[in-house]
């Protein structure tokens, strides 16, 4: 191979070049800024992170499987992963050749951008070799990869619902420009290499097209103009990129260490939020998970729509957004790039003002004054925190005290005559300094009482004691984990009955702490379980969550009425559910029984 | 004057034309629901605050209407946003959100 200009320098490359460098001083800026604007504690973290052996290489794998692989979204619906990682990884793989063709070739051009790029203008072909023809092989091959992406792609614009997806995101005049310009690359690609194949080379796309050209439709003196077209497509895609959604491609890359450095989001749009709002691809996922979808006048409630406008700043529909969500977290746990949409929205509630702040000194001179002696237990033992939701269902408590008395285990109850509250409700509306100083407040009761296991019956409690609060040798159980453990250890037998019942996940505790096994192996000792149409991490929440500020009495009732009929898919006798707020709000809707986990348990004592 | 063992508490007659209404119209624009409250007490009767310190939200709802909220806006700083009267209001009202759009709207001195 040789080199077809001396200057290896054409008019037509411009375009191309002026974007890449615009977008390359874009991100390094970007990138800059998002760093500066961390604490100087998440930044110290951070940069000690990147040069721990173990978390290096943790990020590259990453950075392959989610950037180029896109494993999490095969796993979930393959066709759309297919889409991703054809386009990611093709695209990967042809710059990747493209930059070892012109270390091979021309070693001289390496420093320059757009060499690789228009590698096979520049060059000719004066007899084949093997060498060579492996690699013409590998970049029509890669480039028919992402031909099929692309026409997959096109496909989905019109018909989401073929690949799994029943509703789309609205794309912005920016994003539409970018995305027909994406579509424009690599067509024009292969009509401007298929110009050249006569001189250049190709393989088995490009040669053909060549022949078709050379032989029946145009003078290949056009080539030109079809070279420019593909430097234009790729200047104009490269240039909008930062005002895009395709921003996260750069962006996801920065991502990636940050949240293996294990980087909270603290702020609503600086530094860690910044690099979680870029990263967002709009790509919709989420749409069709947030429970509030099912009315499509809430649509607009969905992350990617507050990802869209944190970016904009636009303030008031950040607002409505951030408070109408459930913070039920299953937008969260099924984004392909890992957006905490949760934690952006906590981010933004707590930024609210008031005029009028809480204070709870009050609780400083007489909580739980009233059992306080019986407060105390003895080393080793339980502590029980029924929390404010369980004085509602009084029955959960009932029959928590049954089970613990049934097991023999010393216990204490902590809020018998009434307690203080967790604390994550007051969190969840933004009140992180008020909310510090009920944990505080808690902190103390529990510390003091000399238990060492706090069991507690309510998810949203049990959330909070396991992220928020620092209990020094006091192991945090919830009820669900702590008699499954009873039942194994057998201090607690059961009898089994023919119930077919199906089991609830409550957001807090499958979602928030993982837990969806040990509710589901105790319960299948007292009956027989039947799975709902969507558990687990894909749980959909009950729609009486206090994560929620603004959403209406009505709109709840929609979710729940949504949740019950998910639940019902294999006709059960009974919902279980381990949440007093899940409890109370499908008792409000359901047409079978609702029970509580303890509940059912405490029945079925043999 | 002649002790009977008992008084009259002064006149608690309310006038209307005196009442500056402005902050409880701007709060009713982003809580339509304030009106529908019936006053039956549930959220008070539920409210874990109300266990230590005074924290009555029917009464702040209802002094707000009255042009009163001095009297009973400072109550709102014991609550602890548990949701609790939120589940058990038999009108439907989102006292969780109306009561942070109180702390939004109104001052307390």
């Amino acid at each position: 191979m040789k080199e077809r200009f001396l200057s290896g320098y054409d008019n037509f490359v411009l375009p191309f070049l002026f974007g890449m460098i615009f977008i390359l001083v874009y991100c390094i800026i970007g990138m800059t800024r998002i760093i500066i604007q961390l604490p100087p504690r998440d930044r110290k973290k951070f940069a000690i992170s990147l040069f721990k052996p173990k978390n290096a290489l943790k990020n590259i794998i990453d950075i392959f499987a989610d950037c180029l692989l896109h494993l999490k979204i095969w796993k979930r619906k393959p066709l759309l992963g297919y889409m991703h990682s054809s386009i990611a990884f093709g695209w990967f793989m042809l710059i990747i050749i493209g930059h070892i063709e012109t270390w091979f070739y021309a070693p001289h051009r390496t420093g320059l951008l757009y060499y690789p790029v228009f590698f096979r203008y520049f060059m000719e072909v004066e007899s084949y070799s093997l060498r060579g023809s492996f690699f013409f092989f590998l970049m029509d091959f890669f480039l028919l990869i992402v031909l099929s992406g692309i026409s997959l792609a096109i496909f989905k614009r019109f018909r989401s619902n073929v690949l799994g997806m029943r509703r789309t995101t609205k794309l912005t005049l920016f994003d539409h420009i970018a995305l027909y310009s994406l579509w424009a690359i690599f067509p024009l690609r292969l009509i401007s290499e298929g110009f050249t194949a006569g001189i250049s080379g190709g393989s088995f796309l490009t040669i053909p097209i060549n022949w078709i050209f050379a032989n029946f439709m145009s003078k290949p003196e056009n080539f030109e103009y079809s070279w420019w077209g593909y430097s234009l497509a790729l200047g104009v895609f490269l240039t909008f990129l930062p005002f895009t959604r395709y921003m996260h491609i750069p962006a996801e890359i920065l991502l990636i260490p940050l949240k293996n450095a294990g980087i909270k989001v603290r702020r609503s749009r600086k530094g860690m939020a910044l690099a979680q709002l870029y990263s967002c691809s709009s790509c919709g996922l989420c749409i069709d998970a947030c429970p509030m979808g099912i009315q499509k006048k809430n649509l607009q409630y969905t992350t990617v729509y507050l990802t869209r406008f944190l970016k904009r700043r636009n303030k008031k529909k950040s607002r409505e957004i951030s408070n109408k969500c459930l913070m039920c977290g299953k937008c969260a746990e099924i984004c392909p790039v890992g957006v905490a949409a949760c934690d952006l929205r906590l981010a933004y509630r707590s930024e609210a003002k008031y005029n009028i702040s809480q204070n709870y000194t009050y609780l400083d001179n007489n909580p739980f004054s009233l059992q306080e002696k019986e407060n105390k237990v003895s080393d080793g033992k339980v502590i029980y925190y029924a929390g404010c939701m369980s004085s509602l269902t009084p029955i959960i408590s009932k029959s928590v005290i049954k089970l613990l008395d049934k097991a023999g285990v010393e216990y204490s109850q902590l809020d018998k005559e009434g307690g203080i509250c967790c604390g994550r409700p007051l969190m969840l509306t933004g009140k992180l300094n008020e909310a510090k100083e009920i944990i505080e407040k808690n902190t103390k009761v529990i510390s003091e009482s000399g238990a060492s296991i706090l069991l507690v019956s309510c998810p949203i409690c049990y959330r909070i004691f396991k992220e928020n609060y620092y209990l020094k040798g006091i192991k945090v159980l919830h009820y669900t984990e702590y008699f499954e453990k009873l039942a194994k250890e057998e201090k607690i037998t059961f009898k089994m009955g023919d119930g077919k019942y199906v089991y609830h996940d409550p957001c807090d505790l499958g979602r928030g702490c993982k837990i969806y096994e040990a509710p589901r192996s105790a319960l299948s000792r007292i009956c027989t379980l039947v799975p709902a149409e969507k558990e687990k991490k894909e749980s959909i929440c009950c729609g009486g969550s206090l994560g929620s500020l603004t959403l209406s009495y009505d709109d709840r009732s929609h979710i729940t009425q949504h949740s019950i009929n998910n639940l019902m898919i294999n006709s059960p006798e009974k919902i279980i559910t381990a949440c007093p707020l899940c409890l109370k709000t499908f008792a409000r809707y359901s047409s079978i029984d609702v029970k509580d986990f303890a509940e059912v348990l405490s029945d079925n004592i043999s | 004057m002649t002790d009977f063992g008992f008084s009259i508490d002064s006149s608690k007659a309310i006038t209307i034309e005196d009442q500056d209404n402005h902050l409880l119209e701007m709060l009713h624009e982003i809580e339509p629901d304030i009106y529908i409250c019936m006053a039956c007490g549930s959220c008070t009767a539920s409210c874990p605050a109300g266990v230590f310190v005074e924290m009555n939200l029917r009464k702040v709802l209802l002094s707000l209407q009255r042009g009163m909220e001095k009297e009973t806006l400072k109550q709102l700083k014991s609550c602890m946003l548990c949701g609790k009267c939120n589940i058990v209001c038999p009108r439907g009202i989102n006292t969780r959100n109306l009561i942070l759009s109180i702390c939004k709207t109104y001052n307390v001195q």
